[in-house]
This record gives C-alpha cells, structure tokens and sequence, in this order.
C-alpha cells in the first residue's frame, strides 16, 4: 500500500523554513549549472542562425578558420564560372573577401575590443540576410564602415559619424547594419578594395563566399571545388562552418559545469542533512504508519519521494532564477577570428529539463540513505522516540 | 569562558553526522571559493611571475595581433636605451595531421636559436640538444608534455604545412626541453621560415613578424620601455602595443569572456548557498534543543550567554568547514593547473591571502546564518521552552 503524495507535501509544508532553505541551496546549484548551459546554447544558437544553407565558403586547403586561410584573387577568378553558381543579372554571386582583427576602444577596458572587419564587394552584403539600420553602406575607394548592431551597442565610440582610428589613419562609421542574432553583428564591413590596400593584402585575401543556384547543385559544387587541384581549395556549406565555431564557448561551459558538479555534492549533503532531520523529527509517525499496516518498502519509497519533491521545489526556483538570463547580452572571444563574438544567452526547454532532472539527481542522493533509515526504525522503538 | 568553550564544542559533536554533513557541505563550497578567490587574485592583481619573466615584454602591432610588423623594427628596438636583447616570436599556425581533431592542435612558434635561450633562461634543454638545435636549420624542439603526448622521439620527422604561410615545414626534432611554466610548445627556426618563403616567392611576408619579444636589463623599467617602443613606431605604417608577457597572458584568458563578472556571480551563488546550508544546520539544532534552552535559563544562565553559545557553534563549523576546504581546494588549484586548459595560464595558488579571506568569509558566514536562530531560542520564555515536545 502507497503512502498519499498529500503526506509528503503536508510534511514539507509545516517544515517551512528548512523546505526553503533546502530548496533554495539546491537552486542555486542548479542555478550555476543552468548559466552555462544556457551560455553554451546561445552561443549555438547565434551561430546556427549565421549563414545562409545555400552559401559555401571557400577557404585554403587544410585551413580550417578564415584567418587562417589565405586565397589569390587568381582562385577567385577561377572559381567565378563553375557550375552550379547562382546568377544576379548575369553576374554570378560569387563574393571575395578578406578579414583582419581590430582593436576598437571601450571604456574599462585597456586592452580595448577586438572586433572582426570584414572587407567585401557589394555582391558580399547581397549573399547575406543583413539590412542597413542607421545611415547608408559604405562607398567604394572611401575609408568608411558600417557596423553590426553588437559593434555599435557594446562601442560606444563605434556611431554613425564618428571616426576611429585604426593603425595610422582615421576611418569613419557611416552605417549600422542589423543581422539579427548572426555573427555578422559583431563584425565591422568596409570595401574590400580600400581594405585590402590599406591592411597590404592585396596578394592576400581571406575566403571566397558564393551562393548555389540550388539545393541539388549544393553537394556537387562543393565537390567541384574540392576536387579542383588547381584551386587547392576547401568548401563547406557556410551554416557547418559556423556551427563548428561554436566550440568557442567550450572553456567556459567546462569550467561551469565543473563547478556546478562540485557544488552538487555539497547541495546533496545539505538534502541529507534536511531529510535525517525529517526522519528523526518524524519517528513516532513512522511507527504509527508501520502500525497501521504500511510496509517498511512504502516508508522508504515515501521518504525518498519527499525529498525528490523538495528537489522539484529547487529545480523550479532555478529556472525561475535563470529565466531573465534571455535577455542578457554577453560576448566571449572566438578563437578563429581572434575577435569578440555578443550573443544572447538561451534558456530553452533542453536547458530548463537538465535543471529539473539534476534536481532530481541531487534529491535523490540526499534523500536515499535518511530513508532507508527510516525504514530501518522498528516500531516500538520508533513509537518511544519523542 | 572556558566552559562555555567546552559547551559549544560537545554540542558540535552532539550529532556528529549532522555536524559532519554540515561540515562536508561548507568544506565543498569554501573549496570552490578558494579555488576562485585564487582565479581573481591572479586575474586582476598584481601577478607575481617567475624573475626572467618580469624582465620579458612583448610587441605587436597595435591594431590586432594577426597584423605583422617589418622585421625592421627589431634592431630598432634592441638599441633601445635598458634593453638587454630582444626576438622574433613568430606564430606559425599550420596544421599536424587531421586538423579537425582538436588534440592535434598545439602552438608552434619560430624563433631564433640563439636569443631564444637568453631571452627565455628558464628553459632547460641538455648540451647537446641545444648544440644540434643551434646548428641544424631545419630542427625543432619540443616541450616534455608535447613529446609526450604524441610519443615522439629524438629524430623523429614532424611535418607541419602552413595555413596562414603558403609553405610546409620538414622538420627533424633534436631535443626535448622543460620549463615549469609551459611544456607544449613546439620551436624552430626562424630562418628556416623566411628562407621557405622567399623560395615560394612571397618574399615581402619574409620580412615581417607578428610578434617581438623583448628582454631589460631591470623588471622596473618594462613599462617604461614598453612606452619608448610605442612611441618610436607610432607614426610608422605599423604602429605597435607592448605589454609586459604576463600581462599579455592573462589578456588570452580574459578574452575567453567576461571573466570577472562570471567569478564574482559563481562566487556570490557559493556565498549565499554556505549562509543557507549553515542556517539550516542551526536552525534545526537550535529547535531541538529547545527544552535544554529551558533547562540552562533555570540555571542562571543568562540571554547573551546562550545567544554567544549558538553563534559561537556556527562559527566553530563554518571554520573547520573553511579549513577542510581549503585543503581540498589545494588540490583542486593544483588539479586545474596541470590540466592543458586555458585556465592553467593562470596559475592558480591558494597563497596566504586568500586562505585568510576564505577564512574569514567562514566565520562571518557562520556568525550571519546564526544570529536570527540563535537569539530567537535566546528569547524563549523558560516556560514555554520546558513545554515544548520537538
């Protein structure tokens, strides 16, 4: 015969206090661990929403980041009429490109910020989902920018009309550009021709980025390209290289979650302190309830749900607590680019169910050895205990 | 006095495996505590180094570090007033074996031979290594950990081709050095680059460098000297930054994010939950002894005496808590930084400061989480006291 849940929250109900700051220490753990994931998770998600499925970037061979990656514009030109390329009014979009790392100035900050600038053709800005938020595009043969809407909100420096010094002159912020939760947002984009003389890579650029006509022609072009040994080139779709990029939140989520495990094991004690002191509190009922005809099977099972509920309490606090984190902006350097990357942090289902389930996990220890020994007590000894 | 003392400490042990659960949780997070007051010291205060490195700083170019500087600039900076010698640290990058693998990963830097070993004095290699190194152009050396990790041998052939460098590097290993703070690089020769590259015709990229590394004459001086570089090559095409090399360090690890706020909001979680575990641990011992409360208030004893007799329990178990957790976060700090984590850059070390500061964050923890228990058994009328059944 089962013990009614009704007897477990009743009991954790009158025990108010110690519930709570039980629950609470146990949500905090949970907490620590949730952050990080939720870390990790919008960092994914910032690069899974960047690129576009029908886009390949095309770097050196055995060069796996753009900056790495150096291309002739001998390759590019190679390149310009495969198969499979997708046309704008007869010109194919197939786009050049070369990036460099800046350093912008930040308040608190000596070392300043490193931002991606990307130097492109205005083919480059057609192949990406970016729209202009404040002033107008860069023009060609000027020293101009246009910033990605992270840029200009963690820069203060980096507004429209203002000039930034990089290196020995002066280039001027002329546009905001908004694309949405991509990396492209926190990069810096000027004309490929101004910057490519400016930064003495005019023999050096970066990558080639380049649209497919279609899905089908996808897995051919990249083969096409691959196997060209004249090109010596690699091509993946742009979406995988972004996605490999994620792992640059990997330091981070480990030290996280590290900390969260080490701190569980003082949370379960903590749960078992709680549910001995349950236990105890409790001996005079135990024996009743064996008198009344509950197995010492039922006892136990009822303990350890009670301290599972008491977990449940925990888990939901920390995701009441880690909620607001959606809407914090952060930003963690990417080792490829050697710039600052600003995502959003991300609570999702996954994220909210590993909360609630290493809640459990915690409960669970701390819950099974008080009731085991509660289910050990023997009646009449139980029944004499005050 | 005393026998309050011996009061506070039998009832400590009244319930040992309460205590010790108690005990156990506060040790867990003073450990963690430690552990990070140890990341934050290192982060953002004055680092101690090792004392070839307080002599050491390092120059790029200011507007990022994959920028390259003409090679130029170094006999420029070594006939800098309290400069004692100064190189080429040039980052290399290419790929060894499947790339995509992340072990195979590890740095490869050129340098020069020679300096290298002036500039970088706590690099232990043996005599005849060194002598094959100097004199071989197209030898490298490894570090113990590195040599280890992927088995190899003195003589064995390590093949590199370059990504950011359009040239593949065949280089024979001759020696296996160590160096207590770093045993995973690789080294080679600069020269041997820059021939490379002439040879593929990029002859201008022979002649540039993303980064010099200079040692002075007196550790006080570096920032002096970073300034008289800077200032020398401000209005050159290649404005530089110099920093001293620890600085320069820490600068890769807070890259990884905003590391401050992310310590200072776990150790505010660690905090918060020690104060909850201790109350709890209190309250409950308090509300179970009720009765005795009754009982010593019938002998005299007075409110403050009862009230000092459970803060002074708290107390006592926050700080065998802090002590045990310091000793474990000993371990944890030598744990982390013998890992080939990016946080082993910093160091981490639970020196007398910081077990001082867990210290005393212990026992206020342990005073703060008693006060309210404590002085409400304190307020307990006898009689009610003497009524109550648990």
């Amino acid at each position: 015969m089962r013990i009614p849940l009704t007897y477990n929250l009743r009991n954790l109900m009158v025990r108010r206090t110690a519930t709570i700051m039980t629950a609470l220490g146990m949500a905090l753990t949970v907490a620590v661990l949730l952050a990080a994931l939720a870390l990790f998770d919008g960092l994914r998600t910032a690069f899974r929403s960047s690129g576009d499925p029908l886009n390949i970037l095309v770097l050196r061979k055995g060069s796996s980041t753009e900056l790495s990656s150096a291309l002739g514009e001998e390759t590019y030109r190679d390149m310009l009429y495969k198969p499979g390329i997708a046309q704008d009014g007869g010109s194919p979009l197939v786009s050049l490109e070369m990036i460099t790392s800046v350093t912008l100035p930040k308040p608190g900050n000596l070392n300043g910020q490193a931002v991606t600038l990307r130097g492109l053709l205005p083919v480059g800005i057609r192949l990406r989902a970016v729209s202009l938020k404040e002033g107008r595009w860069f023009e060609a043969g000027k020293r101009e920018f246009v910033v990605g809407a992270s840029v200009a909100r963690r820069c203060p420096a980096a507004q429209v009309g203002e000039w930034l010094r990089i290196g020995s002159s002066e280039w001027q912020v002329v546009g905001v550009m908004d694309a949405g939760a991509s990396a492209t947002n926190s990069e810096i984009f000027a004309d490929l021709n101004q910057a490519s003389s400016y930064f003495k890579r005019r023999d050096q650029f970066n990558s080639v980025l380049l649209r497919t006509a279609n899905a089908t022609w996808l897995p051919q072009l990249i083969g096409s390209l691959n196997n060209d040994q004249r090109l010596n080139v690699n091509a993946e779709t742009e979406k995988s290289y972004y996605e490999a990029q994620a792992a640059s939140g990997a330091p981070l989520e480990h030290l996280g979650v590290l900390v969260a495990l080490i701190m569980s094991i003082g949370s379960a004690f903590t749960a078992m302190n709680t549910m001995y002191a349950a236990v105890a509190r409790r001996s005079r009922e135990i024996g009743t309830l064996r008198v009344l005809g509950f197995a010492r099977g039922s006892i136990l099972l009822s303990f350890f749900i009670e301290s599972l509920l008491l977990a449940s309490l925990g888990g939901i606090i920390a995701c009441v607590l880690i909620l607001p984190l959606n809407f914090v902006t952060t930003a963690i350097g990417n080792v490829s680019t050697m710039s600052e990357m600003a995502f959003r942090f991300h609570v999702g289902g996954v994220v909210i169910g590993i909360g609630i389930v290493f809640a459990w996990f915690i409960g669970g220890i701390g819950g099974l050895f008080p009731a085991r020994n509660a289910a050990r007590k023997e009646i009449l000894t139980a029944l004499r205990d005050n | 006095m005393l026998r309050l003392w011996s009061v506070m400490v039998a009832s400590t042990v009244r319930n040992p495996r309460r205590s010790l659960l108690t005990v156990g949780s506060v040790a867990i997070s003073l450990c963690l505590l430690s552990v990070l007051a140890a990341a934050y010291r290192s982060l953002f205060f004055e680092p101690e180094s090792a004392p070839a490195e307080a002599l050491r700083l390092v120059t790029h170019h200011r507007v990022s570090i994959t920028q390259p500087m003409p090679l130029s600039f170094l006999p420029k900076i070594r006939s800098l007033p309290g400069v004692r010698d100064s190189m080429i640290w040039q980052w290399f990058g290419g790929t060894y074996k499947d790339a995509r693998d992340p072990r195979n990963f590890f740095a490869r830097f050129a340098v020069e031979p020679d300096r290298f070993f002036r500039i970088r004095p706590e690099v232990e290699l043996a005599g005849d290594q060194n002598a094959a190194f100097q004199n071989t152009r197209s030898s490298c050396i490894v570090g113990k950990t590195l040599a280890a990790r992927f088995q190899w041998k003195i003589g064995d052939r390590i093949t590199l081709p370059g990504d950011i460098f359009p040239v593949t590097l065949e280089l024979t290993l001759v020696g296996v050095y160590s160096n207590p703070n770093e045993d995973a690089n690789l080294y080679f020769h600069y020269e041997y680059l820059r021939q490379l590259l002439i040879a593929a015709g990029q002859s201008s990229r022979a002649d540039t460098v993303g980064v010099f590394l200079t040692s002075v004459n007196r550790a006080g001086d570096v920032d002096a000297i970073a300034a008289a570089i800077d200032k020398q090559f401000e209005d050159s095409p290649a404005p530089t930054k110099s920093e001293s090399e620890r600085t320069w360090q820490l600068s890769f690890v807070s890259f990884l994010g905003n590391l401050k706020l992310f310590l200072l909001a776990i150790s505010g979680a660690l905090t918060f939950t020690i104060l909850l575990v201790s109350g709890n641990t209190i309250s409950m011992s308090v509300r179970e002894r009720t009765r005795e409360v009754g009982i010593l208030k019938t002998l005299g004893f007075r409110r403050e005496t009862i009230l000092v007799m459970f803060v002074g329990e708290a107390v006592l178990m926050s700080i065998a808590g802090g002590i045990t957790g310091l000793l474990l976060g000993t371990v944890l700090a030598a744990v982390v930084s013998h890992s080939d984590a990016a946080f082993a850059t910093l160091r981490l070390a639970i020196t007398a400061d910081v077990a001082g500061f867990v210290i005393v964050v212990a026992a206020l923890i342990g005073a703060l989480s008693s006060v309210i228990p404590a002085r409400h058994a304190a307020q307990t009328q006898i009689l009610d006291a003497l009524r109550y059944s648990g």
